[in-house]
């Protein structure tokens, strides 16, 4: 991007000084967004270690106070990993369907533009809110589960998973080209063999890193957890019934905690949350650039 | 008499294509579209069961409030007799989201100009990626973090802030602190980088490259082609993002539970400690609610969830109208 050097030249001086002024701007705007991430990976990794070890993996915090070394996160990470699995379960199918009606069957439909649009909307829900609402609905109106339980959870996650599988699903499914349903079609085969059998295992990967971005994303949620898994310290791993942990909600108990053992601990949590994630996300990247569609 | 026959022949093979298809699957056709539909509707259905179902937990409460429920200061609903009112979170959740909004706009737009138009291009998607690890930090960490490792440095900045711009009434008043709503909107500024600065990058990148280039062939700087060609176009699309950052702004919970202190009362001067919002509130007092109290954090989870809905709404509409354009 070299300016020709014209007659122009003392009006380029002070163009030219703009120019090298807003580059330095956006350079140190980038490397302002990069220090908070920097500090916050680091001093999660330094302060997570100082817990990260056997006990941490295999103890809960029954009869642990917040003063007491030891306790772990066993019982939390077996919530975790119980609720996002059954908010997976519940989400998926749901996200997948309403997207294959949003893509394949309500075309411009008049209800397929409402649920778009409300969609759209659902991507916008506050999390405490969608906790909230399990609260009004599963426990206080229904009566399941009063004194927390993962499954309220669970629900209240998917709530927040839905929206997110939808979009990746149907932004997946209009990638589809329509020379294979229509090759499809042409063989005589019904609809919804072509979509169950051509159209969906096309998608499959897209899908796949949509719905791995979805539990990456659903798993650091802490604010519907709060209200809806209630905290325990023992371990219990039946999601239906008693109050469940979660490594969320146990990094927020522990954290509230003044002492330094209990800190220790809510970094470990973080840590390993945080592992677990990018986990998924680098799951996601994977499964996205190994089934990357080349050309058409 | 060949007419009539062609017509024959033309309904007779409609009839078998019509038996045929029966035969091979209409029946799970018609399954496999009913669930597809019923998926979509029950989408709709929960967003009218959360709208519901919020109303009608809040309202016994909201009859039993002695308190103005929009202009009270004070959160007691678990007192007898109960006085609540959402005055206080209000101001606490604008301030702190829209504080944060000013301070993540213009760094996330100068972020999408570096990744789209700066920064080298075989490393401008890994860049692109290093700021989307931002959005995949869960908001507890940056609790975690904000409470241990941000507020105390903010201690020296606020009494910075307030030495010098104490003559603005935001920035003003005798005991800076480092639990204080200006502390908990940075925190929010972080987070809400990532979702400005990732939907601006996709609408800088949509730019037409014959805009780009004619700027470019015309002798202006890169500067000047981004100001004539970049930002005219792509100035809805950065509007529509900076709403949506400001929704999840306004709904984040957890992040600014830890970082701020409760103080009760609307403090004007937002560098002292103190202060809530709509989300923080209901996380704190959660634990301790009674019955009534439950239904007056409901009812002021239905006032967040109908701004952020308004805002969303808004977002989306400033979006969907670039779309037209292009």
């Amino acid at each position: 991007m070299s300016t020709p050097s014209t007659s122009l030249g003392s009006v380029s001086a002070s163009r030219k000084i703009k120019d090298r002024l807003v580059q330095g701007l956006v350079y140190l705007a980038f490397a302002l967004a990069v220090i908070p991430l920097v500090s916050l990976l680091w001093t999660v990794v330094k302060h997570g270690t100082a817990r990260f070890d056997a006990t941490f993996f295999s103890h809960s915090m029954n009869g642990v106070a917040g003063r007491d070394a030891g306790g772990g996160a066993y019982h939390a990470i077996i919530g975790t990993l119980e609720q996002v699995l059954i908010a997976s379960v519940i989400s998926v199918p749901l996200g997948v369907l309403t997207a294959v009606y949003l893509v394949e069957y309500g075309r411009r439909g008049r209800l397929s533009k409402v649920i778009s649009f409300f969609v759209d909307v659902m991507t916008g829900i506050p999390s405490i809110v969608a906790g909230l609402f399990i609260l009004a609905m599963w426990m206080l109106t229904l009566g399941i589960g009063k004194q927390g339980q993962g499954f309220a959870g669970s629900l209240a996650l998917s709530i927040l998973m839905v929206p997110t599988v939808i979009r990746a699903t149907e932004e997946m499914l209009k990638l589809v080209p329509n020379d294979l349903r229509e090759a499809s079609y042409a063989l005589g085969v019904p609809r919804w063999r072509t979509i169950c059998f051509v159209i969906l295992p096309t998608a499959l990967p897209g899908i796949l890193t949509g719905v791995m971005l979805a539990v990456a994303r659903v798993m650091g949620e802490t604010a519907p957890l709060l209200l809806t898994i209630a905290v325990t310290k023992a371990i219990n791993t039946n999601p239906f019934s008693g109050p469940q942990s979660s490594l969320p909600t146990f990094i927020w108990d522990q954290a509230g905690d003044p002492n330094q053992h209990a800190i220790d601990r809510a970094w470990s949590a973080a840590l390993v949350l945080i592992l677990i994630i990018m986990l998924f996300n680098l799951a996601a990247r994977l499964i996205a650039r190994a089934y990357k569609p080349t050309g058409r | 008499m060949s007419t009539q026959s062609g017509v024959d022949a033309a309904v007779g093979a409609r009839h078998r294509a019509d038996t045929r298809r029966l035969s091979t699957g209409r029946t799970g056709d018609r399954i496999f579209a009913g669930a597809a539909r019923g998926s979509g509707i029950l989408v709709l259905a929960i967003m009218a069961a959360i709208a519901v179902f919020l109303i009608w937990k809040a309202i016994p409460a909201l009859q039993d409030n002695k308190a103005n429920f929009i202009t009270s200061q004070d959160w007691n609903p678990n007192a007898t007799p109960p006085k609540f009112g959402i005055a206080q979170l209000a101001f606490g959740t604008v301030m702190s989201a829209g504080l944060s909004l000013v301070m993540a706009t213009p760094v996330a737009i100068a972020i999408a100009l570096f990744i789209a138009y700066y920064s080298p291009r075989k490393i401008a998607s890994g860049l692109g990626y290093v700021v989307d690890l931002l959005a995949a930090v869960p908001s507890i960490v940056y609790g975690l973090w904000g409470l241990r490792v941000l507020a105390p440095h903010m201690d020296g900045i606020s009494r910075f802030l307030n030495d010098v711009l104490g003559w603005i009434p935001f920035f003003g008043g005798d005991s800076p602190g480092k639990n204080s709503i200006f502390t908990a909107s940075v925190v929010l500024a972080i987070m809400i980088l990532p979702i400005i600065s990732s939907i601006s990058r996709e609408v800088f990148l949509q730019v037409p490259r014959a805009n780009v280039e004619a700027a470019l062939a015309l002798g202006a700087t890169r500067w000047e082609m981004i100001r004539l060609a970049v930002l005219p176009y792509g100035q809805s699309g950065v509007i529509g993002a900076s709403m949506l950052g400001l929704g999840r702004a306004m709904g984040e919970t957890i992040a600014v539970a830890m970082v701020l202190t409760f103080v009760p009362g609307i403090n004007i001067h937002l560098l002292e400690d103190g202060g809530s919002t709509f989300a923080a509130n209901i996380a704190k007092s959660f634990g301790e609610a009674s019955p009534t109290g439950r239904g007056a954090l409901i009812a002021s989870g239905l006032v967040l969830f109908v701004i952020t809905l308004v805002v969303n709404m808004a977002a989306r509409a400033v979006v969907a109208r670039r779309k037209e354009f292009v």
